[in-house]
């Protein structure tokens, strides 16, 4: 039966496929994908390193407290952190004090529910709340930084390039693709996946932050530590998480050697092994 | 099952004594995976596969249920409670790693299993149940995986889910209801999250049910070996104790070394990072993909893009997809050659490798987007493929001659066999 009904189900769908792709091949003969824009201007994220980088790689302490300092000053204007929490920068060095007054003086307060008045307030932040919403009314929506270094292709550099990758519509561009110009109210930035983005560059001139470790301020250098201090709230984990791997790897490769040697003694009076 | 020359499980301590006339439970651990099992002594380290699967199987199951602990089934925490895990639980990042990249590992060793059984047609006779079963096994492993990805909540979670159950959408008539009813609402949901993770939860000890069973059935005929010659005396035999015990132990460690180093150093390698941006609905991603083990199969669904007749294309790719696995289930009646081993049947060897760069194509297809060439090259790989279990392989069986097989499996190893010259000249 199988030996009977078999060939004709492998032709049945041969034949059905050869028809998908006659018509296919039909089409794009016919009617070629035209080019688009987003296919010839879009770049992919320039080449940068981190200290993090790497099987030995660790956080570099000091560029994730610049980071963090230009994640505060310009980017929390508009972008929520709300995975990470006041607590976890002591990762970063901060003194459990100095935790405590950067959670106090944050700008954006904890909102507040009194169940019993129905009173709606806020509150200043805790070492242990999460850092607050950030609601933003304008024009796009600004997505939450916790995980992006992670929620995008090569995240840190994708970071990184986007951040220091705003610049004019090239005139080749507009030439091509003339209903390709950017709209009003967005802007031009080859390393956006559609090229126009809401967010007007935030990182503009050298100096925007003051670094207190003496680091020249620069938009290269302030566009490099954000990217940094992304990576660590996206993977808080990551310098244990590497840690670990050795020392599970250094066991198991010492393991590993010990199950060949007993496996090598255990066969060796068979012949053929 | 055994062959007459097993060694005997003889408790020498009083309370194993005791223990094997009240629950002779270490009898059977003896029998199955103890000295009590005699294995062709041929066994090369594609058979080591087996036994890694069960290994990761038992891996996702205390990883998983330790994750369960910590996550919340609602939409509306979903994710979060996956990135508490990931932060402020214990070793939670490790538990997570570990299963994300456990089902990878999984499917790794389960498809070098699959590719072993092909190659050496392990699913002849007298074998066809363990086969059977075995796919059984992979069917579920897809459900429990596609599932599992779901809870997350991230975008590729739900819109994978959106995709797969729309599938049911194609059956014709029903269809539409059908796919309603599974998901409890119009698009996966509340309803949708919470069912899929109970089922998530359920399936893994249904697949260790079906491997049981899988087990079972192997140690009826026993161990097939890569010259796919029947075990003929015992000197074709080693008891699976100490011998194989020792050689899985290596192979495991080597595994292990694999699967820690992309835990510890690359454990997101093998995800998408849509999955951490959380579940839009009002958000369609630029290409949706499913996690990399479905992909050949993905690549297949989606090779159908013109109505076949009367048939609709959609429901011709869900077709298609679904047989591309259920035909799986006819091999042993699709493959008639007398000869298991690949190692001696040259022609089937051949389309044997083909299969292997054709399904490996199709991955490759199956995770591009879909555009041109990649569906056309997917359109011409899936033929290939339905073609060569439907029409190739039996095709084959019958018009090749195989290479003459060794006498006995102690002939193949150690160049000539004593018994067989016995056997041969009974009267020397």
């Amino acid at each position: 039966m199988v030996r009977l009904f078999g060939p004709f189900v492998g032709l049945f769908f041969a034949v059905a496929l050869l028809w998908s792709f006659g018509n296919g091949a039909y089409v794009a003969i016919t009617e070629p994908a035209a080019p688009t824009a987003e296919h010839e201007f879009h770049k992919h994220p320039k080449e940068v390193h981190f200290a993090s980088d790497g099987a030995f790689g660790r956080f570099d302490k000091e560029q994730l407290q610049r980071g963090f300092l230009v994640y505060k000053e310009v980017c929390s204007a508009c972008h929520s952190l709300k995975h990470v929490a006041f607590r976890d920068l002591q990762q970063l060095g901060y003194s459990e004090a100095e935790v405590k007054a950067i959670a106090k003086q944050w700008g954006t307060k904890q909102p507040t529910f009194d169940p019993k008045t129905g009173d709606r307030g806020e509150r200043d932040n805790l070492p242990a709340d999460h850092f607050p919403m950030v609601y933003y009314a304008g024009q796009g929506s600004p997505p939450d930084l916790s995980l992006i270094t992670k929620a995008r292709h090569e995240g840190p550099a994708y970071v990184y390039s986007l951040l220091t990758g705003y610049q004019d519509q090239p005139a080749e561009l507009l030439k091509k693709f003339p209903d390709a110009k950017t709209p009003e109210g967005l802007h031009y930035n080859p390393y956006f996946a559609n090229l126009n983005l809401a967010m007007p560059a935030p990182l503009t001139g050298d100096g925007q932050v003051t670094y207190s470790d003496g680091t020249p301020a620069t938009v290269d250098q302030m566009s490099k530590d954000v990217a940094a201090f992304l990576i660590w709230t996206a993977e808080p984990k990551l310098d244990k998480r590497k840690q670990t791997g050795w020392a599970v790897l250094g066991f198991l490769l010492a393991a590993t050697v010990l199950a060949y040697l007993s496996k090598k003694q255990v066969w060796s009076n068979v012949g053929g092994h | 099952m055994s062959f007459p020359w097993a060694n005997h499980y003889k408790p020498s301590h009083p309370f194993m004594q005791w223990l094997d006339e009240k629950l002779p439970l270490p009898r059977f651990v003896y029998n199955a995976v103890g000295a009590g099992y005699p294995v062709p002594r041929n066994l090369n380290y594609f058979w080591n596969f087996g036994i890694l699967a069960g290994v990761c199987l038992m891996l996702q199951i205390v990883t998983g249920v330790i994750l369960a602990m910590h996550y919340a089934a609602n939409t509306g925490v979903a994710f979060d409670s996956t990135e508490h895990i990931m932060r402020d639980v214990n070793w939670g990042w490790m538990l997570r790693y570990a299963h994300a990249n456990g089902a990878s590992a999984f499917f790794v060793v389960v498809y070098v299993h699959i590719f072993r059984g092909f190659f050496f047609s392990s699913y002849k006779a007298p074998r066809e149940m363990i086969w059977l079963l075995g796919v059984v096994i992979f069917l579920l492993m897809m459900a429990t995986a596609f599932m599992g990805y779901v809870l997350p909540w991230g975008q590729m979670s739900f819109w994978g889910a959106k995709v797969i159950t729309g599938l049911f959408g194609a059956i014709p008539l029903v269809g539409e209801p059908l796919q309603q009813w599974l998901l409890g609402g119009f698009s996966p949901d509340q309803a949708a999250l919470n069912r899929f993770f109970s089922l998530h939860f359920l399936l893994p000890f249904v697949i260790l049910g079906v491997v049981i069973l899988h087990v079972w059935a192997l140690h009826i005929p026993g161990s097939s070996n890569p010259t796919g010659v029947e075990v003929k005396s015992e000197s074709d035999t080693v008891p699976f104790h100490p011998y194989y015990t020792a050689k899985d132990g290596f192979g495991l460690g080597v595994f292990l070394l694999l699967y820690c180093a992309v835990l510890f150093f690359a454990p997101n390698a093998l995800g998408h990072p849509d999955n951490y941006i959380p579940a839009n609905p009002m958000s369609t991603p630029a290409h949706i993909v499913p996690e990399w083990y479905f992909w050949p199969f993905y690549a297949i669904l989606r090779a159908f893009t013109s109505d076949f007749f009367f048939i609709p294309a959609k429901l011709m790719g869900v077709l298609a997809m679904f047989s591309a696995i259920l035909v799986w289930f006819f091999l042993p009646w699709l493959d008639t050659s007398p000869v298991r081993s690949g190692l001696y049947r040259p022609l089937f060897r051949k389309f044997f490798y083909v299969l292997l760069v054709d399904v490996l194509i199709l991955g490759y297809c199956g995770g591009a987007p879909a555009a041109e060439p990649y569906v056309m090259i997917s359109q011409i790989a899936a033929t290939y493929y339905f073609l060569h279990f439907l029409v190739i392989l039996p095709l084959v069986s019958s018009i090749e001659k195989p290479e003459p097989l060794p006498y006995s499996i102690t002939e193949a190893v150690l160049g000539k066999d004593d018994g067989a010259v016995l056997s041969a000249n009974p009267a020397a």
